[in-house]
């Protein structure tokens, strides 16, 4: 038996991987080391689900405590790696324990991007955790001023949230209109009108000169020389990846720990996986990404698993996204910035996808928006035309009548 | 123990396709077998009660529309995380070109 595997991170992605060892017939021993005490959970669900909950939301977990149990996970949560040795081959955990690895995996996640002018601020917050989660949501009250700063997803999911709540709230995005990052104009406007609709307030080209604490709440003074007071401000402006130990550990980083198309870093016995990684994304020619997507991360968790176990498989997979606001559900598979014209295709019920084609006619994204999962069959059938490289004919993409199933038979 | 109920006709699902039947406060996923068969389930994930008719059948597989838990639909078997629940399968027999499921 070898000295074992190690995995750094006990969310999505490092959950995955260590049942993946052992799907894969691994019987050594697996050690998941988590910094959170809870059993690993679900973090979907936070913006959204346990935001408006009738019950007190409890953390979803990933797996029942008894299947760590069955499978001979050894989970060590509310820990921390502090270091690791790569000569000797082992982790160091903040209470001094030691810990040898024949594999390493990092799956460390991102945090959210903290934005300075906030710092001093407590009536300032970002979501991560549980705890984060149970903290927000109550303070979303009938009433309550809450201002969301950056129209990304966990920022306009929480808006949806709060409003569903009878919060009064504002989205500050400083570009010009929300989602500029991965999410198509045309989307975007659908989810922006669906927002005003219900009373939210969305200022886009807007930037933030200062915070101003008082006792219970803050005032936020705006680019434009207005001033909002918030009895909460959010930061939802992105994330950035967890990598420093890596980093200190002598492993090549940048936006996130370097990996090959194995997953493997700089050290061939230390791989890195999900959120935290930048890796080649091989259905565009190995483009180097760094993806924050909750499907992403199992895949990745399990690659990188049969991976350590000598499986040399590239990664391959399209990214796929879901946000959830309101009734609409959004699904994205692949990037869209690939694309240089878009084919438009309505289902019905105000639900449609746009095809997203490269110069050569190749399919590489397909963005999608309507009523609950009303869009979520043909983004996937698409994911898999994307996957193959396919060019389908723009005609039959624009006529929902032609079913994309049988262009996948062609 | 014979409660048959139709769900629908036998030409309105395609064929390697599903569609939702809702009864008695219930809802259940009705399918269509690339061989020409009909199944039925509960219509529900058994991850996150999402529809599984919003879902996509490939072969005798249909997997959820949002998180791509993956089931049987003929023996309602769980083919791995995130789902690993099985899904309840109901009886179908097909008369007259009506789809009929036994509830009970």
């Amino acid at each position: 038996m070898d000295s074992g595997m190690v995995i750094i991170g006990a969310g999505e992605c490092g959950v995955r991987a260590a049942f993946a060892l052992r799907e894969n017939g691994y019987d050594g021993p697996v050690t998941l080391i988590g910094t959170e005490k809870h059993l690993p959970y679900e973090r979907p669900p936070l913006s959204k689900e346990a935001m408006v909950s009738e019950d007190h939301p409890a953390p979803r977990t990933i797996a029942a405590e008894s299947l760590f149990t069955e499978k001979n996970i050894d989970f060590v949560g509310n820990s921390t790696a502090t270091s690791i040795d790569r000569e000797e081959k082992r982790v160091t955990l903040e209470d001094g324990r030691k810990i040898p690895y024949a594999r390493l995996l990092f799956a460390t996640g991102a945090i959210p991007r903290p934005l300075p002018l906030a710092a001093g601020s407590k009536h300032c917050t970002t979501l991560r955790s549980f705890e984060d989660a149970v903290a927000i949501r109550a303070r979303f009250q009938p009433g309550a001023r809450i201002v969301i700063v950056g129209g990304g997803f966990i920022g306009l999911e929480l808006a949806a949230s709060a409003r569903k709540r009878g919060a009064t709230v504002t989205v500050i995005e400083a570009q010009s209109r929300i989602m500029m990052r991965g999410v198509p104009e045309e989307i975007a406007r659908v989810i922006d009108t669906r927002h005003r609709d219900e009373g939210v307030t969305i200022l886009c080209d807007t930037g933030i000169v200062s915070f101003a604490d008082a006792a219970d709440n803050v005032a936020i003074t705006l680019s434009t020389g207005n001033v909002i007071v918030a009895d909460l401000a959010i930061i939802g402006i992105g994330a950035t990846p967890v990598a420093a130990l890596a980093e200190a550990s002598g492993l090549e980083t940048g936006n996130g720990v370097v990996v090959n198309d194995w997953l493997q870093t700089s050290d061939p016995d230390i791989y890195a996986a999900g959120d935290c990684c930048i890796f080649p994304l091989a259905v565009y020619g190995g483009r180097r990404v760094r993806l924050e997507a909750w499907r992403n991360a199992q895949e990745q968790g399990e690659l990188a698993a049969r991976n350590m176990l000598g499986a040399q498989e590239p990664h391959q997979a399209v990214p796929w996204f879901w946000s959830d606001q309101y009734e609409l559900g959004l699904q994205v598979a692949g990037l869209a910035d690939e694309g240089v014209r878009t084919i438009r295709r309505d289902l019905g019920d105000g639900a449609f996808i746009l095809f997203h084609l490269a110069a050569d006619g190749r399919l590489v994204a397909a963005s999608g928006i309507g009523p609950g999962n009303s869009v979520a069959k043909d983004i996937r059938l698409a994911e898999m035309l994307i996957a193959r490289g396919a060019r389908p004919d723009s005609g039959q993409l624009a006529t929902a009548d032609v079913k994309l199933k049988s262009l996948l038979a062609a | 123990m014979s409660n048959w109920v139709e769900a629908c006709t036998s030409d309105d699902i395609d064929e390697e396709d599903v569609m939702r039947f809702d009864h008695a406060g219930k809802t259940f996923a009705v399918y269509r077998s690339p061989d020409d068969k009909f199944f039925a389930t509960d219509g529900l994930c058994t991850h996150e009660h999402i529809h599984l008719a919003d879902g996509l059948v490939m072969d005798e597989i249909i997997e959820c529309p949002k998180h791509n838990g993956r089931f049987n639909y003929k023996t309602g078997e769980a083919k791995g995380a995130p789902v690993c629940i099985n899904l309840k399968t109901y009886p179908v027999k097909v008369e007259a070109g009506k789809v009929l499921i036994q509830l009970g």
